[in-house]
């Protein structure tokens, strides 16, 4: 299957990338990371745990998109990955903001009823 | 007719008493809602010396889209039926606010704003920012057919229905222009009066120098964003 002898840095990337894995597994399992947000990290993780595996698919993925130096398409792979979580950041940023927001102006409307009840009953 | 007048203020300890003042003495049978929006100055002292006032206190700052926002709330949760925002910082003269309502009893508008450039008095602001306006209003008069001659005063009065539309989905950062976009899409009217306005009596813009650029791309950004996104539905 694999036409390449394994080399050193294979077993740095397969070992790194399964200790990531197992590092969110065990995050989710301890609530310290939501599912919905770990997602991401899995699938990308999950990526390079099968690129480092088969060698040969980067050398595929290159000639497939025409690249000719081969290490270009990693790090292509690796800055789109990146673009993914930082936007998916960004998404969720914009939501938290958005009920944030909500709760405060919930809040003041409240505490306003509230001191104006007081006022009336004193 | 229950009217509220609006008072978004951030940090504005030297002019809002008189403003919270000019204003019962122009429309005294209004009720007036100050939002204080995180102020750090003594603001929130000054406001609890007021009798007869309402305020909110937001928890941080939210911006005058926030502030603006949650009086919106205010107002659709209670029967108020007309609104009228008049800013803290002493720019907006309340003794012009009752010209700006006229339009709204008559049913001939939803949205009313105080132009400075009607009539072309008292303080028409820098110029770089007249050419931001200017460059807005093309931008109106192209998209929405529609002359506007100051997008951006906040000396507004707003129906109940327009508070209402507005509140659901609210241009938090810099949402005068936007106002008038999401409003117009929906078919409401919009009316202009000329009014006068004075230059800021103290605080700080809530857009400086540097942010006016900013603040332009970010609009123009919305604008756009709105008018490709609403014409398709």
């Amino acid at each position: 299957m694999n036409p390449y002898p394994i080399s050193p840095i294979q077993i740095v990337s397969i070992t790194f990338s399964i200790f990531l894995l197992v590092l969110i597994a065990i995050l989710i399992r301890k609530k310290k990371i939501r599912e919905e947000y770990a997602i991401l990290w899995i699938l990308i993780f999950l990526i390079f745990l099968l690129l480092s595996i088969f060698r040969g698919a980067i050398d595929t993925i290159s000639s497939l998109l025409g690249i000719q130096y081969q290490p270009a398409s990693l790090f292509l792979i690796l800055i789109a990955s990146l673009f993914l979580l930082t936007f998916h950041f960004s998404l969720v940023i914009s939501d938290m903001k958005k009920k944030i927001n909500h709760l405060a102006m919930t809040l003041s409307i409240l505490e306003e009823s509230l001191s104006e009840e007081e006022k009336n009953s004193s | 007719m229950k009217l509220l007048v609006l008072i978004p203020a951030f940090n504005e300890e030297n002019t809002i008493s008189d403003v919270i003042e000019e204003t019962k003495k122009n429309l005294p049978e209004a009720d007036i809602l100050v939002v204080n929006d995180g102020s750090t100055d003594r603001t929130k002292q000054i406001l609890s010396n007021h009798k007869n006032i309402k305020a909110l206190h937001l928890p941080f700052n939210m911006g005058i889209g926030g502030a603006i926002w949650t009086g919106f709330n205010f107002f659709c949760k209670k029967d108020y039926e007309l609104l009228v925002r008049i800013d803290g910082d002493g720019q907006h003269p309340p003794a012009q606010a009752r010209s700006l309502i006229e339009p709204l009893l008559k049913k001939e508008a939803d949205l009313v704003i105080g132009s400075r450039f009607i009539k072309r008095e008292g303080y028409l602001s820098s110029l770089h920012r007249r050419g931001g306006i200017k460059l807005l209003n093309i931008l109106t008069a192209f998209l929405l057919k529609k002359e506007i001659t100051d997008n951006t005063s906040g000396f507004r009065a707003y129906s109940r229905r327009a508070a209402n539309l507005l509140r659901k989905d609210y241009p938090f950062d810099y949402p005068e222009p936007i106002e008038v976009y999401l409003l117009s899409q929906k078919g409401l009217k919009i009316k202009e009066i000329p009014t006068e306005m004075k230059e800021r009596e103290g605080g700080v813009s809530s857009i400086s120098l540097m942010h006016s650029y900013y603040y332009l791309i970010k609009v123009l950004l919305t604008i756009l964003v709105n008018f490709l996104y609403g014409g398709k539905k």
